[in-house]
């Protein structure tokens, strides 16, 4: 039986602290983890909560519900108490926590005071760590070994830490004479498997992806990109400098790449706003980039800490003029490890932008998943070499491809490299005549047939040829998923096409499963069904019904479920 | 044909009489006075009638945005930084557009020579006011006269702890050239506002109205910041040209770790995915 953990606090708390112990050490037990994070923009005080399920296999998504309240202050026991099931405990302080007389589900340890025996009241995180092991009937080994690597580099630190963990163990006993819950066994005891969420991910895959520029301006949620990359800087070639806007960030990426290094730039919606004249430069200049826009809601600042599909139509045309570019998400953590090394390769190959696209759902949502092959990542630069050289070079030479063979500034000896913003012969000069223009324009669009035959087909899940057809894109994936599942064990023939690459828009798969579903639904983490708009523009595919939400939280399957059951 | 000239294209926009003739051969001057291979050198430049430079220089070029010279020329000093990186553009492209690139260029002090055309005024428009016009300039777009107060480079940049801090003067290409060496021979960020007339468009500063006012700074201490500040200030009746500092400090190639650990062009290095295999090890 799957069980749901939520671990909530004030901003400044520890709230993540808990998650991640918890989390981490039931992921090294070989329980299949996912874990979200939902917090506020603010750096002390409010609500901030982590969702975990624990289950046999990786769960997809957290439900709306908690069998385990670690509550750290009143407010998470307030919020939350509708969704607790009806054997839940709470893990709480009474000094902090007051439950009403009729709550008997109640699991008080005296969190701080514990920790305070053990050494300071700020481990009185650490204690509920204990107290819930304890109500799951876990052993401490695998806890007591993640504080240890926690807090390696505060000597002292892990001792402590681990007495307030053993502490906050013994206290909760008494309340778990019985077995609080009843845990599957764990499958995947022993197995190496990682333990990582979406920003990881995606810093990891650039890394390895041989990128060795990151330039970005600070932004939730794709901030954890930069300061993955930017602790690697002692141990690894690239270098990660925080620009003075996003303006700076992506116009320092293009002059990067144009001299010969892969690089890359992380931001959300309205720092992408700022970067779009620059992308129509990247496009213009012919010059490889790799853009990650995490989503977060809009208009303007938005919900800065939540999740949102709201800049899909943005990043598909966004730009002024009209060039090649290709627009990528990710289904799942594992798919962006090597979706985005496949980002820096079509950039490289195709000498255009590139995009990808994720969200904070997807940023900030940790899962056990299997290690990730390197050996399956690929690192060309596709630029010419002497052999293929015709001199006098020239950086746009016209070709049925489109794509000119690229030099670099140094490269060669006897040759000059010349890129240039305005509209330009195949030597990087400017021109203004009508026949060069058209060429030109045609040369760069022809990109787009290129990138067009490389993009991936939809995912299918559920039935391959349903009656009742899902169409969803990037982090609603695991959603999508348990929701077909759920209608599919309700007797619905229920089928899910699922977008990662969204532009230039594959279409086979989608004609074919248009054509035999009798009802679709185009599920979006937005208001106005942007892919939809998409799916009409580019293929002519109209879906039936939208199924929308945008109030900044992600999906529930259940949510996509009952909306699905209500219109068929 | 001398080797500057070589390096010069026959056709370029440019009006007749325009400032940028003598800055273009002096740029050529100074390239093939420090030894440099055309192939080595990149300019990079914004947009404007001093941006289509890279376009007349028989160098590496790249022709960005408006006011967006500066970033890219610092991400090619960290992809390769064997490459010799000018930037040159106009006032309105530095001082304007790219204000904000400026301060935090002279911050991070990468290693370049930042040529600024400076005519006080938009040519490529036609005529409108430039951060460094002189307030009362009548324009089409400031028909009452400039009304905002003048942007002043050199103090910028001196405030803002440039190393290198200059000022030259089209008409005096010669001089010119000999700075210009300097900038790109200095490590880090280096700053020359050229003084250049726009027959076209500016009808106050003249060739005429220079040369009543221009003096070579003599017998002045270019590591005297406090007397490089008060040359940088002054404006009207004398107007210094010349070296005003020259003080070096850590460029930001020399502090980044990647670069430290290995001379070889960071962007040209071999790579292995298998390199990173063990980062994923913390995950585990």
């Amino acid at each position: 039986m799957d069980l749901h953990v939520v671990v909530g606090g004030a901003a400044g708390q520890g709230v993540e602290t808990v998650a991640y112990v918890l989390a981490k050490s039931l992921a090294r037990a070989g329980f299949g983890v996912v874990a979200n994070r939902d917090y506020m923009s603010r750096v002390r005080g409010g609500h901030n909560f982590v969702r975990i399920r624990v289950a046999a296999d990786s769960p997809w998504t957290c439900e709306a519900r908690a069998d385990l309240l670690i509550a750290l202050n009143q407010q998470t026991y307030d919020l939350h108490r509708p969704a607790l099931t009806a054997g839940a405990r709470i893990v709480h302080d009474e000094s902090a926590v007051r439950l009403p007389p009729d709550e008997l589900r109640g699991l008080p340890v005296s969190l701080v005071g514990l920790a305070r025996e053990a050494g300071g009241a700020v481990m009185a995180n650490t204690v509920a760590v204990g107290a819930a092991l304890r109500a799951m009937n876990l052993p401490l080994a695998q806890a007591e070994k993640v504080l240890a690597e926690l807090f390696a580099d505060k000597p002292g630190v892990p001792e402590q830490n681990v007495v307030a963990l053993r502490a906050g163990y013994e206290a909760a006993g008494p309340g778990c004479a019985e077995d609080c819950f009843v845990l599957p066994e764990p499958p995947a005891a022993g197995a190496k498997r990682l333990y990582i969420e979406g920003n990881e991910v995606l810093g990891l895959a650039t890394l390895a992806s041989g990128c060795r520029f990151m330039s970005a301006y600070p932004m939730t949620p794709s901030t954890g990109i930069m300061s993955f990359l930017a602790a690697r800087q002692f141990d690894h070639d690239i270098v990660v400098e925080q620009a003075e806007d996003e303006i700076a960030a992506l116009n320092m990426v293009l002059g990067a790449s144009f001299a010969g290094a892969r690089a890359m730039t992380a931001t959300s919606g309205g720092g992408f706003a700022l970067m779009v004249e620059a992308l129509s430069l990247a496009g213009m200049t012919e010059t490889p980039a790799v853009i990650i826009v995490g989503q977060r809601p809009g208009p303007a600042t938005g919900l800065p800490t939540r999740t949102e599909q709201g800049d899909l139509s943005f990043v598909v045309s966004g730009g002024h003029g009209e060039f090649p570019r290709a627009v990528l998400s990710a289904v799942s953590l594992e798919d962006a490890f090597y979706r985005l090394n496949r980002a820096f390769d079509l950039a490289d190959r195709y000498q255009t932008p590139v995009i990808f696209l994720s969200d904070q759902h997807f940023a900030d949502t940790a899962r056990t998943i299997e290690p990730f092959d390197f050996g399956r990542l690929s690192h060309q630069r596709h630029l010419v070499g002497q052999a293929d050289l015709i001199s006098p070079y020239k950086r746009y030479a016209y070709t049925e491809s489109g794509v000119s063979p690229r030099a670099l500034p140094g490269q060669f000896v006897d040759e000059r490299v010349l890129a240039d913003s305005d509209e330009h012969d195949e030597c990087g000069h400017i021109i203004e005549d009508a026949e060069t223009r058209r060429l030109m324009m045609d040369k760069r669009l022809h990109k787009l047939a290129g990138l067009a035959g490389e993009m991936d087909e939809p995912l299918i899940y559920g039935e391959t040829e349903p009656a009742i057809l899902l169409l969803g894109w990037g982090s609603t994936y695991g959603a999508l998923r348990e929701a077909v599942d759920q209608l599919r064990s309700a007797g619905l023939p229920v089928g899910l096409l699922h977008f990662a690459d969204l532009w230039p828009l594959p279409q086979g798969r989608l004609r074919q499963a248009t054509r035999k579903a009798r009802v679709t639904f185009c599920v979006e983490q937005n208001a106005t069904g942007q892919l939809a708009t998409l799916l009409r523009a580019a293929a002519g595919v109209d879906p039936d019904h939208l199924i929308l939400k945008y109030d900044g939280r992600p999906f529930f399957p259940a949510e996509i479920t009952e909306e699905v059951k209500a219109r068929v | 044909m001398s080797e500057a000239a070589a390096l010069l294209s026959k056709d370029t926009a440019w009006c007749p009489g325009c400032g940028n003739f003598a800055i273009r051969e002096a740029l050529a001057g100074a390239i093939v006075q420090l030894d440099l291979q055309p192939h080595q050198v990149l300019l990079v430049s914004g947009i404007g009638q001093a941006a289509k430079m890279p376009h007349y220089v028989a160098v590496n070029g790249f022709n960005g945005l408006h006011g967006r010279a500066l970033p890219p020329a610092t991400g090619a000093r960290v992809a390769n930084s064997s490459l010799t990186v000018i930037v040159t553009s106009g006032d309105g492209d530095t001082y304007g557009e790219g204000g904000n690139h400026l301060l935090h260029t002279i911050r991070r002090n990468p290693d370049l020579a930042h040529f600024v055309h400076n005519n006080q005024v938009y040519g490529l428009t036609k005529g409108q006011a430039s951060p460094t016009s002189e307030p009362g300039m009548r324009t089409g777009v400031q028909t009452g006269g400039v009304i905002s107060g003048q942007l002043n480079p050199l103090a910028l940049a001196l405030v803002m702890g440039a190393g290198f801090v200059a000022r030259g003067y089209a008409g005096e290409k010669n001089h010119l050239q000999e700075l210009m060496a300097q900038a790109i021979a200095f490590p880090g960020y280096a700053l020359i506002d050229i003084l250049q007339p726009c027959p076209s468009f500016n009808k106050l500063n003249t060739y005429d109205w220079y040369k009543q006012r221009v003096y070579p700074v003599e017998r002045h201490d270019p590591t005297d910041w406090d007397a490089a500040l008060k040359l940088a200030r002054q404006w009207g009746e004398r107007i210094p040209l010349g070296l005003l500092y020259r003080v070096e400090r850590p460029t930001f190639e020399s502090r980044l770790e990647a670069l430290k650990r290995d001379s070889q062009p960071l962007g040209l290095r071999e790579f292995d995915p298998q390199s990173c295999a063990k980062e994923q090890d913390k995950y585990m």
